[in-house]
């Protein structure tokens, strides 16, 4: 196990170099000087020149790429052009938002998702399954932003139920677990859940199928074992896959809300992305998407480790 | 012996044998999904394509006056925009941009992306390694992250957000390519064609190329759904199409201020959307059923 990890973990560190790569080169294929979002319209040659070389954008590009990789291991992602403040404590801030949206959206979604995909597996070829894997592709395939607008549509506008933006009183900062607050989470978690739902239903279904048609159940079953317990072999042996989609799916719910944070002004990371791209924020740019990126990468890890130790053919691979 | 093989030949082909291909053809004419999500398709293309001759309204032709007219209002059988354009003619023209910026991503990290890996696949060592461990950093990004993150860098525009999504489906695609190509690489029929002294280019091109194409392209006829509702999802945020142009993210997200007065007119390019896209996944899934002929 020991050894597996380690493996695991040292071959991560090509992967967050490349991210970084390819987070720094982002802002150096973008059109245009980086400048142009501070500069007044009117600077002179100099004074462009003097931020150039404050910002660094004067050295070559190895020389940037160098200096900004080790101040980011040093946790300085620079400064916000709009605002500046510090990149990594805007980054943060926002990820919190985030974080609370996803893990909200992973528990209606994954428990959804298992419970359908169970009994669409199990119940297969019967209405029970048509029901489940219909609900399931339309998952995949609704554009969740609009499905957020159709649902403010009717909780919102029609039937004045829940709140249609924001994340509740005091703003972005002061999130607590009450109704005051709940309520402004309600449509954006159901709105993120879909996806992860339709997907863990289709996998958990395939799985559950593949699993009952394999010779130990037959063997099981023909030792007079309960169909409950019989339930209990599969879920055991279906787990271990399910739990690495559900693990990647909580690193798309984190790294790509900024769909439905747009949708529903909701201020996690997303909405910081959506700004940043508008106002042409290089700086907050590159270290949101770093971050993010970072996190999926670490999520991967961690699921892979855990997948291995519940599933010990893994290790031996 | 001798006779019984005469016997097992002449019993053999009683039926004319049919090819994989054309029994993969007939079981998806005989599912009715698949049929049915065809037809929606193609009438949502033709419609696009030929829309100038459907006497329609003009698409871009604002009126201050009927802003915003519900479902059913005679002469607007979908009621207009916050601009007072006709939604059934942007609807139909908005298919024209909606399924190029959708489907036109595919396609091209189709060819880049079997190109790329049955070459990987095949030749193996070192060129391998360089370009699968290339296609896992991109892994190491959400989709949408990534597809957001390069438009967002480049700029808006249509053109940038087709690079993007492409750039976004090259290594997913690459990565199927890679493996189906490891897995026939080895079968017996590549090695005759090795023996019988073929080069390396023309084994790609005749043994392989038709025995991965397949299952690459019922792979890439899934993602046309998820590139749509990504597309869309560019112009929405205001990355892809420029208004005035009718593109259904687009217009969904100009709409979006109108939910509170004609919610239902603003959420219909988003069901334009849906219905393409479970279109796609459905047809998808009939194809690999099809394609699956075990049982």
């Amino acid at each position: 196990m020991f050894v597996y990890i380690a493996r695991r973990v040292v071959y991560v560190i090509p992967i967050v170099l490349s991210v970084a790569l390819v987070c720094f080169l982002l802002v150096h294929i973008t059109p245009g000087d980086p400048l142009v979002a501070i500069l007044p319209a009117d600077a002179s040659q100099e004074l462009a020149q003097q931020l150039r070389v404050a910002y660094g954008f004067d050295r070559p590009l190895p020389v940037q790429f160098g200096l900004w990789l080790w101040r980011a291991l040093h946790g300085d992602l620079g400064a916000s052009i709009a605002t500046g403040r510090p990149v990594l404590a805007e980054v943060l801030k926002a990820v919190g938002n985030t974080v609370t949206l996803a893990i909200a959206a992973a528990a209606i979604g994954f428990t959804l998702g298992l419970f359908f995909g169970l009994i669409a597996g199990y119940f297969r070829d019967t209405w029970v399954d048509k029901v489940a894997t219909s609900i399931a592709i339309a998952g995949v395939s609704v554009p969740h932003y609009w499905l957020g607008m159709v649902l403010v549509i009717i909780f919102s506008v029609q039937l004045n139920w829940l709140p249609a933006v924001g994340a509740g009183p005091g703003g972005s900062g002061s999130w607590a677990w009450d109704w005051e607050h709940i309520k402004y989470l309600v449509l954006p978690a159901i709105t993120t859940s879909v996806i992860p739902m339709g997907i863990v239903t289709r996998t958990v279904r395939a799985l559950t199928g593949d699993i009952l048609s394999q010779d130990f159940v037959e063997a099981l079953r023909a030792k007079g074992l309960q169909e409950t317990k019989v339930f209990r072999h599969v879920i055991k042996n279906a787990a271990p896959t399910a739990l690495a989609v559900m693990g990647l799916q909580l690193g798309y719910m984190l790294g790509g809300s900024i769909l439905i944070e747009t949708v529903f002004s909701w201020p996690g990371s997303g909405l910081l992305l959506n700004s940043a791209i508008f106002q042409r924020d290089l700086p907050l740019l590159q270290g949101t998407i770093l971050v993010l990126a970072l996190f999926f990468v670490f999520l991967n890890l961690l699921v892979d480790i855990a997948q291995a130790s519940i599933d010990p053919r893994i290790k031996r691979s | 012996m001798t006779t019984m093989t005469d016997t097992a030949l002449q019993a053999a082909p009683a039926t004319k044998a049919r090819g994989y291909w054309a029994t993969v053809g007939r079981r998806i004419v005989r599912d009715k999904v698949s049929m049915a999500c065809a037809f929606i398709l193609l009438l949502i293309f033709l419609a696009a394509i030929f829309a100038p001759y459907l006497h329609l309204a003009d698409p871009y032709q604002g009126s201050m006056i009927r802003r915003l007219r519900f479902i059913g209002t005679p002469n607007y059988p979908l009621g207009t925009d916050e601009l007072g354009r006709d939604m059934l003619a942007r609807l139909i023209y908005g298919g024209r941009l909606s399924l190029l910026i959708g489907i036109l991503p595919v396609i091209l990290a189709f060819f880049i992306g079997t190109g790329l890996g049955v070459v990987a696949g095949y030749v193996g060592g070192k060129l391998n390694t360089a370009i699968m461990r290339t296609v896992d950093v991109f892994y190491a990004f959400p989709s949408v992250l990534l597809a957001i993150a390069i438009s967002g860098a480049l700029g808006a525009g249509i053109l940038n957000s087709i690079v993007s999504l492409t750039i976004v489906f090259v290594p997913q695609i690459t990565r199927v390519a890679e493996s189906v190509t490891t897995g026939v690489r080895n079968m017996d029929y590549v090695e005759a064609a090795r023996a019988s002294g073929a080069n390396a280019f023309t084994i790609m091109r005749v043994h392989m190329l038709g025995n991965v194409l397949g299952s690459i392209f019922v792979y890439a006829t899934g993602l046309i759904s998820v590139s749509m509702i990504l597309a869309a999802g560019l112009s929405f945020l205001g990355l892809g199409t420029k208004p005035p142009e009718p593109e259904w993210g687009l217009m969904l997200n100009t709409l979006r201020t109108a939910i509170y007065v004609n919610p239902w007119v603003a959420a219909l390019p988003g069901a334009m959307i849906f219905a393409v896209s479970i279109c796609f996944n459905l047809l998808s899934d009939g194809m690999r059923s099809a394609m699956d002929i075990r049982n």
